[in-house]
């Protein structure tokens, strides 16, 4: 029988890969491709505390489900402002490796 | 299925088969959605994020023509630092989960199989969540205006 646990260990194991995209690879887009997957990965355990949680009539808790649909939404927000911003970047300077990019270090 | 190609979303090096995997990644999360019973939130997921968000992924990779990227040296302490973060952060999740009494029960079944989770969640958007959602609408607005004036050529 599957449990909340393994839900959570997946959701934990598909975060974790989205992190360690954000941290080793140098390449724009697909940093933003990995910040999908943490969010994603919040969802996944949204989800799966959401079926957990199961009220008195039978029916699971609709109100993390409400929270995923405003999460998937500011996500699409985010990701067309995020590659709106890359490609203005990419016009600027023809790059989109993040150590080409260091006007701001000091 | 899905951590397979979660893997390969970082892995690879060309940024079209990285989003590839990705989408295939999100389809296979979809199918866990529905597994959990949510089968509205599996269908948005499929709709918005494999249709709409990995669509608008693939066009800015093709616009901006990125190949696969020319084999730079990789500064390999500072991947092994962060493979290192980010195994440490898996072992603080899995730590926590295991400690976590509940997370090996099983799923309390549901009163009925039919689904109508769309009409529960629409009444609960509009009733309990009606500001959230207008403010959502003012996000997205902004966010398409933003995403117009950015990309916009300079012209004067």
């Amino acid at each position: 029988m599957v449990t909340l646990g393994d839900y959570l260990i997946v959701s934990g194991i598909l975060f974790t890969i989205g992190f360690a995209g954000v941290m080793v690879r140098r390449n724009i887009i697909i940093i933003l491709m990995a910040l999908e997957l943490m969010l994603n990965a919040a969802n996944l355990s949204l989800v799966a505390f959401s079926r957990f949680h199961v009220d008195p009539s039978g029916a699971p808790n609709y109100n993390s489900q409400v929270f995923v649909f405003f999460v998937i939404t500011v996500a699409a927000a985010e990701v067309a402002v995020g590659l709106a911003i890359v490609v203005a970047l990419f016009r600027l300077r023809q790059t989109t490796h993040v150590e080409d990019i260091t006007s701001l270090k000091f | 299925m899905m951590l397979v190609f979660g893997v390969a979303v970082v892995i690879n090096r060309n940024p079209v088969a990285s989003a590839l995997s990705l989408v295939v990644s999100f389809l296979a999360l979809a199918a866990l959605f529905m597994s959990l019973d949510a089968y509205f939130i599996g269908i948005i997921q499929v709709l918005v994020y494999a249709g709409a968000i990995m669509v608008l992924f693939l066009f800015i990779i093709m616009l901006l023509d990125l190949r696969a990227e020319e084999l730079r040296k990789i500064n390999w302490v500072a991947s092994a630092g962060g493979l290192a973060v980010a195994l440490a952060l898996m072992v603080q999740i899995f730590a926590v989960i295991g400690r976590f009494s509940l997370a090996k029960q099983t799923f309390p079944s549901l009163a009925r199989s039919t689904s109508d989770d769309v009409h529960r969640i629409g009444l609960l958007l509009f009733d309990n969540y009606n500001l959230p959602f207008q403010i959502i609408g003012v996000v997205i607005l902004v966010a398409t205006i933003g995403a117009v004036m950015l990309s916009r050529r300079e012209t004067r």
